[in-house]
């Protein structure tokens, strides 16, 4: 029998995987955005499990727009990316260092 | 199942904004990026008319509709007020920055304020979680763009790229903790939410698994919160953000979308969580002290004027926290009030930097040195919005930091009280550097060209309502008073 807390579990690591992702990774822009993706998966996952135990479709809907969104800021995400690289030459996350203080 | 037909009179405003933001996307495809004028002409139009819808469907009582996903109430329409003025203020302060500067995408740049306002009025009048989600979203995706919108900078695109991680590093928090409360109370409406909250049977008794998960999710919320406001620990993005980007659209992040980020607190953490309280003050008080603390310090040792009003926005989003803190509607006021002071002072201070910015871009220091013998008007405007971000009586900041000191005063929080004026005393010395290095230190650059009249006149304007407002505070505080 799969309970809530297998689902929610479930999300929570998914959630940790990312945001360890996010700070650990210091090469490659691209998992930046992987990690930052997986991180709303994981906030689907909860959202899901928790509409199907409460039997409520609201947490249902918020996925959808949850998605949505994740679509767009993953567009603006590599936008910026692909001009980044154009005037850098490089997606590494350790040479975002021009301006400190 | 019944399906009610929301009523749509109560958004007018966001239905207008939106069909003319569309409006204007689509012109730009067909009219030559060469004709300023007309986009801004319509910008302001359209900000114009949303001014007027705001204030005709501004209903006599608090009302709900969507489903009680939107609520238009007096909180939301003063805000909305206030958003729509300042955005007017800074695209007059931009209009020659922009003329100048053929080369920055003109079209894009109104249509993402437009739309950035519009989230903000989805922000500002949101009801439940999800439109809260949708307008931060929509504010967050197009400041992103407008960040990244000078692309041949390298600056300004390492700060959209460092913008952009941290913005959804922050929604994603969020949203987890969304995701948590939704499990706890099963509802995303606010009212519902607070309801259940308000109910002692179903407040979490301390110690049990349902308590810690209301930590849990209390701290998701406010960390996401946190980064949203700037607010230290959470503020990495701030200073490289403001120096990054172009002076219009640090114009726009540091003062007008901050007035959304206040929404977003007042209808997350006080609508909808206002009976737990206990549980957000202390993680508050710590965000306060430490923003006071390092907004202050760190302001001192800056040279670029941008990056030092970043390190003060963070100070002075240690004070509004520290007056939501409080968690009495004295306090709430206050960080009403504080926040509309900081916006229209904010405004000012990036109006004047880009007056003087002609072909090269004003933001350090040294632009600003021996102002006094080439315009003096700007310096004398400069120097009353330094003083009124210092807080020196009898300008409108003074003010703002009394009210947010008094609601401290009335909870007993005296050493708090204490401790924020101390680190006010430490920040007026980096704003009255500024106005010495006007006053006092001759001029080292030729006289940059005298900046256009509509721009004079506005700027102005922003700076004797300081001095007016300063000396009859009870007008503001009228409106703001009207609120809670």
């Amino acid at each position: 029998m799969i309970t809530l807390s297998h689902y929610l579990v479930l999300g929570a690591v998914v959630f940790c995987l990312g945001v360890a992702g996010l700070f650990i990774n210091r090469k490659n822009l691209i998992i930046v955005l992987m990690c930052l993706e997986l991180m709303l998966l994981a906030v689907n996952i909860n959202f899901i499990a928790f509409a199907y135990f409460l039997q409520d479709l609201a947490g249902q809907v918020f996925v959808f727009f949850i998605l949505t969104v994740a679509a767009a800021e993953a567009a603006i995400g590599l936008a910026i990316l692909v001009m980044l690289f154009k005037v850098r030459g490089t997606i590494s996350v350790g040479e975002l260092n021009e301006m400190k203080g | 199942m019944t399906f009610e037909l929301p009523d749509f009179s109560l958004a007018a405003a966001e239905l207008w904004l939106l069909t003319l933001g569309c409006a204007l996307l689509m012109l730009a495809v067909f009219v030559s990026a060469q004709r300023h004028t007309l986009l801004y002409g319509l910008s302001q139009f359209t900000l114009a008319g949303a001014l007027g819808w705001v204030w005709w469907s501004a209903p006599e009582s608090r009302s709900l509709t969507f489903n009680h996903h939107y609520v238009a109430d007096d909180l939301a329409t003063l805000l909305k007020s206030a958003v729509l003025l300042l955005t007017a203020v800074s695209l007059i302060y931009t209009r020659s920055y922009l003329e100048r500067r053929p080369h920055l995408p003109r079209a894009e740049f109104y249509v993402l304020i437009l739309f950035a306002v519009l989230g903000m009025f989805i922000m500002i009048s949101a009801h439940s979680l999800l439109t809260l989600y949708l307008g931060l979203e929509l504010l967050a995706l197009c400041l992103y763009a407008l960040v990244a919108l000078n692309r041949e900078h390298p600056p300004a695109l390492e700060a959209a790229m460092k913008f952009f991680v941290l913005g959804a590093l922050a929604s994603g928090l969020l949203l987890y903790g969304m995701s948590i409360v939704y499990g706890l109370t099963g509802t995303l409406e606010l009212h519902t939410l607070a309801a259940h909250l308000s109910d002692p049977a179903s407040l979490p008794d301390p110690g049990s698994l349902t308590h810690l998960a209301w930590g849990f999710a209390l701290t998701f919320l406010l960390v996401g919160l946190a980064f949203k406001l700037g607010a230290v620990p959470f503020h990495a993005w701030v200073p490289d953000v403001y120096e990054g980007a172009m002076t219009p659209v640090t114009l726009f992040i540091g003062s007008v979308s901050k007035l959304a980020a206040l929404a977003l607190v007042l209808r997350l953490l006080i609508e909808g969580l206002g009976a737990l309280a206990v549980d957000w003050q202390g993680m508050l008080m710590i965000l306060a002290v430490l923003s006071l603390t390092l907004g202050n310090l760190a302001a001192i040792a800056q040279h670029n004027l941008k990056r030092m009003l970043a390190y003060s926005t963070i100070a002075h989003i240690g004070f509004v926290t520290l007056a939501l803190f409080a968690a009495t509607p004295a306090g709430y006021h206050a960080a009403l009030f504080y926040i509309l002071v900081y916006a229209l002072t904010a405004a000012g201070a990036f109006g004047v930097l880009l007056a003087l910015s002609g072909e090269h871009e004003a933001q350090t220091l040294d632009d600003l040195q021996g102002l006094n013998h080439h315009h003096p008007w700007l310096a004398f405007l400069m120097l009353v919005l330094m003083a009124s971000m210092a807080g020196l009586p009898p300008l409108l900041g003074f003010y703002a930091k009394l009210i947010v000191l008094q609601a401290l005063l009335d909870q007993g929080h005296l050493a708090l009280a204490l401790y924020a004026v101390i680190f006010s005393v430490i920040g007026a010395f980096y704003y009255l550097r500024v106005i010495k290095r006007m006053y006092f230190d001759t001029p080292t650059h030729a006289a940059t060209p005298r900046p256009a009249r509509d721009l004079t006149l506005a700027l102005s304007l922003n700076g004797l309502l300081l001095i007016a407002l300063g000396l009859l505070p009870g007008l503001l505080l009228a409106l703001t008073h009207a609120v809670f």
